[in-house]
């Protein structure tokens, strides 16, 4: 090969390069840049907003005036319902895959519609719960129905995630366990189980955010009532609805930016609590 | 003591038993409630009709399913090649310690909830599309017009509401083809982008193709981010800056005053959304299992 040939070559390819490693950059930082506009633009316009009357009062109007107390006080309901339902039940999957079942037939199975719930979409979930919860139950639209359908909705993630940590406990745990007379459910409860904490809690974190942010589900389930609800078998609606039912209707630019900003820096608490647990988790 | 314990692996197997059960009963009562209406109209009347206008008894669902595939694809043209670079940066280019910030980054993006994005592209997209793209459309078909509410609208949202899927699994992917690939093409002379793009993205094929039909599977799912953008109208688009209406959005907005024939369609609609959902999450699992060896 005459060095000319290669001078030609090593200019096209390093051509090539610089093209090729551009372009890459280039969409790297516009993901980058998505996320901070959205998280930017919506907490510059919303900030200033959100005051201790938001937070305290009741709407008015609709909506268009006063905070969004009852509405706070919604999504805390819906979202603890939701909670207490499927930990136990997430928890107690995870313990099964890892802990009891011989990978058989069954367990592939359990495991793949596991699989299967995770992926429904929302919507479909809010229709299931509409007609089963709602109507077919009689439960109408309340908080009830709305956290029986979303601890649906957050099961898999529950079990994933006290799986992944089950799964990081030693054999060696178990074993000494075992062997110092302890009954397989003692060892789970009293040796597997608490090394595991941080897991469950990233677990619980990530569920409750998604009961936070959820909306088509809610909707269908929980219905759209501004009142304070006083039984679980009162309507009531959550921020994201609330966000929706602003943002689709027009009533308030003020309101709905406000409780956007809120949304986003739950989200933000969520993500930064869940980071730190699992920071935690990594070093131990 | 025994019995005790005997007892307690079978609550727990119970319990496991619950997502599938889950799942069964979904089956059961999206099917029961709109199967009824779609035996009365017509199997192939209500997937290939093309007028959707329920007050009238007319449930053509094609305009929606043309609304969920121009949006879908709209997304997937912005989110898959966004996406891999985004995985190739993070796992071959980067550093591991502003990877791990990148890639919370990514995750921060998965975490906000989809009505905030849907309120985002009503507030800002929208109008962007009226004031600033219409022009530049209208320089090559002058008749062209737009609210700003279209397809274009949504197919952003959802690509970067799809790119932490897409990021996340290419990115495990690309991470998890052997070392000795890599090694080996280098070794032979290749720089870098030629070994990135001829010897890893092709190792890591099943775990990228499976990462898009999941991202694609999130896109046709979704419902508040498209509810809130595409201006739902139940028409065939003719362009990008068309309004449409998508399977999902239709449900969410119809649902809360319709009729009970009408809340029957819109089971039924429910019903096209699980079909094309589940096969989709089925091919991903398969294509998983069938290329998953070929990186070890």
């Amino acid at each position: 090969m005459s060095g000319v040939n290669t001078d030609r070559l090593k200019r096209k390819k390093s051509a090539a390069n610089g093209v090729f490693y551009g372009v890459i950059g280039l969409l790297a930082a516009l993901t980058l840049a998505c996320l901070i506009i959205i998280i930017g633009f919506i907490l510059v316009k919303g900030l200033g907003n959100i005051n201790w009357e938001f937070l305290s009062q009741e709407p008015r109007r609709m909506g268009r005036e006063g905070g969004i107390f009852s509405v706070i006080v919604g999504t805390i309901w819906v979202t603890l319902v939701s909670i207490v339902i499927a930990t136990p039940i997430g928890i107690a999957s995870a313990i099964y895959f890892t802990e009891y079942s011989k990978e058989g037939r069954l367990v592939k199975v359990i495991r793949f519609f596991t699989e299967v719930l995770a992926g429904i979409p929302s919507i479909i979930f809010g229709l299931f719960g509409f007609a089963f919860f709602v109507v077919f139950l009689g439960m109408g639209w309340s908080v009830i129905s709305g956290g029986l359908t979303l601890s649906m909705m957050i099961l898999p993630t529950l079990t994933r995630a006290t799986e992944e940590s089950l799964k990081t406990v030693p054999m060696s745990y178990r074993e000494g366990s075992l062997s110092l007379g302890a009954t397989k459910w003692q060892t789970i409860v009293k040796v597997v189980l608490p090394c595991c904490r941080p897991g469950i809690l990233t677990g619980l974190i990530l569920g409750i955010g998604r009961a936070i942010g959820e909306t088509a589900a809610i909707m269908l389930t929980v219905g759209g009532s501004l009142r304070l609800p006083s039984s679980l078998f009162d309507s009531t609606r959550t921020m994201a609805v609330h966000l929706y039912m602003l943002a689709s209707e027009g009533l308030s630019e003020e309101k709905t930016y406000a409780t956007a900003a809120l949304l986003i820096i739950i989200v933000l608490i969520i993500n930064t609590a869940a980071n730190l647990i699992g920071k935690k988790l990594g070093t131990l | 003591m025994k019995t005790y314990e005997k007892v307690i692996e079978k609550v727990i197997l119970l319990c496991a038993v619950a997502a599938t059960l889950s799942v069964a009963l979904i089956t059961v009562f999206i099917f029961q409630s709109g199967l009824p209406v779609m035996a009365d109209y017509g199997v192939f009347d209500f997937i290939a009709g093309t007028t959707w206008k329920p007050t009238n008894g007319q449930y053509g669902i094609f305009p929606l399913i043309a609304g969920t595939l121009s949006v879908t694809l709209g997304a997937l043209a912005i989110g898959i090649p966004t996406g891999i670079a985004c995985a190739v940066f993070l796992a071959e280019i980067l550093p591991p310690k502003p990877a791990r910030l990148f890639k919370s980054a990514i995750e921060l993006l998965a975490g906000i909830p989809s009505v905030v994005y849907g309120f985002f592209g009503l507030v800002v997209l929208v109008p962007a599309i009226r004031n600033y793209i219409l022009p530049v459309f209208q320089i090559f078909d002058p008749d062209i017009t737009t609210t700003g509410f279209s397809i274009l609208a949504g197919a952003v949202i959802l690509a970067i509401m799809i790119l932490p899927t897409i990021v996340s699994m290419s990115e495990n992917a690309i991470a998890a083809v052997p070392a000795e690939y890599k090694e080996a093409s280098l070794a032979l002379g290749a720089n870098k982008r030629e070994t990135i793009t001829k010897v890893l993205i092709p190792a890591a094929k099943s775990g990228i193709i499976s990462s898009v039909i999941l991202g694609m599977g999130r896109a046709i799912g979704e419902t508040m981010a498209v509810l809130l953008i595409t201006g739902n109208m139940a028409v065939i688009p003719g362009s990008v800056l068309d309004s449409v209406a998508t399977l999902t959005g239709t449900i969410a907005m119809e649902m809360s005053y319709a009729s009970p024939t009408h809340q029957q369609a819109l089971f039924a609609v429910g019903i096209v959304l699980f079909v094309i959902i589940m096969l989709l999450n089925l091919t991903a699992q398969l294509t998983v299992k069938r290329l998953g060896g070929e990186g070890k």
